[in-house]
C-alpha cells in the first residue's frame, strides 16, 4: 500500500498524508506536472477530471473540471504558490465558475506537496489546509465527493485514533 | 445545508480557535471538571477562563451542568466527533487520488522491478 500514514488535526483543520511509492521523485513529480497524467487520478473514478489550463509556475493557475455521469461538470482549479520540481509543489486548491475563474465565496483549501527520495523509491507528504470548519462543511454539502469513498469503512478506526 | 448546521460549523470552527479552549476541550474529554478546577490550570482570571467555557458551551461542544456552588463541565463526544467526520471525508477523496496515482505508476513498470 502506498498509504503509510494519515494525520488528521482537528485544532488545525489540516490532513497530512504520507504516501511510498516505488519510482523517483523525478517519476513521481511527473504525475502533477504533466496534465494528461494528472487528470487520470485527480477525480474520483465516477468523476473524471479534464485538465484544460496548466501553467505549474509561481502565480500560474491549472485549471480543470470533473464530469459526473450524468454529465454535469464540476470545474475547479489551482493558483501555483510554489514550485520547486521534482520536490515541492504548494497550491491554493479552488471552485471554479464555467469559465474556470476562481469563485471567492466558495470554500478553498492550501495543498503543499513534499517528494524526497527514499531507499525504495519516493516519499510523498501531502498537507491539506482548510481555512475554517465552515468551509470542509460547505465542500461536503456540495456534494463533489461523493462516489470516491473507496476506503469509508476506515472512518471509524481513524475517529477513535 | 441548512441555515442550523452552518451556524454550528461556524460555533465549532469559532470554539476551537483558540488554544486555551482547544486545551479546556482536551480536559473536559476526558472528564468532568468544575471551572474551579479548570481555572487553575491557566495564568488568566477565573473570569476569563468562565468566558472560555461559555463559548465552548455555546458551540455545543462542552456541556454545563450545576451542582451546589459548582459549575460542573464535560465535553460531548458527539459534538467533537461531527467535526472528525468533516476532516475524515476529505481524507477519503485523497485516499482515492493516492489509488489512483499508484495505479497510474503501476502501468508504466519500466522505471525498477518492484510492485
Amino acid at each position: 500500500m502506498p498509504l503509510t500514514d494519515v494525520t488528521t488535526d482537528i485544532d488545525n483543520r489540516t490532513i497530512v498524508m504520507t504516501c511510498d511509492f516505488p519510482v523517483s521523485p523525478e517519476r513521481l513529480w511527473q504525475v502533477w506536472a504533466d496534465p494528461r497524467q494528472l487528470e487520470q487520478w485527480w477525480g474520483p473514478e465516477s468523476h473524471p477530471a479534464t485538465v484544460t489550463e496548466h501553467d505549474l509556475t509561481p502565480g500560474g493557475l491549472v485549471k480543470y473540471h470533473m464530469t459526473g455521469p450524468d454529465g454535469q461538470r464540476f470545474p475547479g482549479g489551482w493558483e501555483v504558490i510554489a514550485v520547486e520540481a521534482p520536490h515541492r509543489l504548494e497550491v491554493r486548491d479552488f471552485f471554479a465558475d464555467a469559465d474556470g475563474n476562481p469563485v471567492e465565496s466558495a470554500p478553498e483549501s492550501r495543498i503543499v506537496i513534499e517528494i524526497t527520495a527514499t531507499e525504495d523509491g519516493s516519499r510523498m507528504v501531502n498537507t491539506s489546509t482548510w481555512e475554517s470548519v465552515e468551509a470542509m462543511q460547505q465542500v461536503l454539502d456540495m456534494g463533489v465527493i461523493e462516489g470516491s469513498s473507496s476506503a469509508i469503512g476506515q472512518l471509524d478506526a481513524l475517529l477513535a485514533a | 445545508m441548512t441555515p442550523t448546521d452552518e451556524k454550528a460549523a461556524n460555533a465549532f470552527f469559532h470554539a476551537l480557535s483558540d488554544s486555551t479552549r482547544r486545551d479546556i476541550l482536551r480536559r473536559v474529554l476526558a472528564g468532568e471538571h468544575s471551572v474551579t478546577a479548570l481555572a487553575e490550570h491557566y495564568p488568566m482570571s477565573f473570569a476569563a477562563v468562565q468566558k472560555h467555557v461559555a463559548v465552548l458551551e455555546r458551540s455545543g461542544l462542552v456541556t454545563k451542568r450545576r451542582s451546589g456552588r459548582e459549575s460542573l463541565a464535560s465535553g460531548d463526544v458527539e459534538a467533537v466527533r461531527a467535526v472528525a467526520t468533516m476532516l475524515a471525508e476529505f481524507e477519503d477523496v485523497w485516499r482515492g487520488r493516492v489509488e489512483g496515482i499508484d495505479a497510474l505508476l503501476a502501468r508504466d513498470d519500466t522505471t525498477d522491478g518492484t510492485s
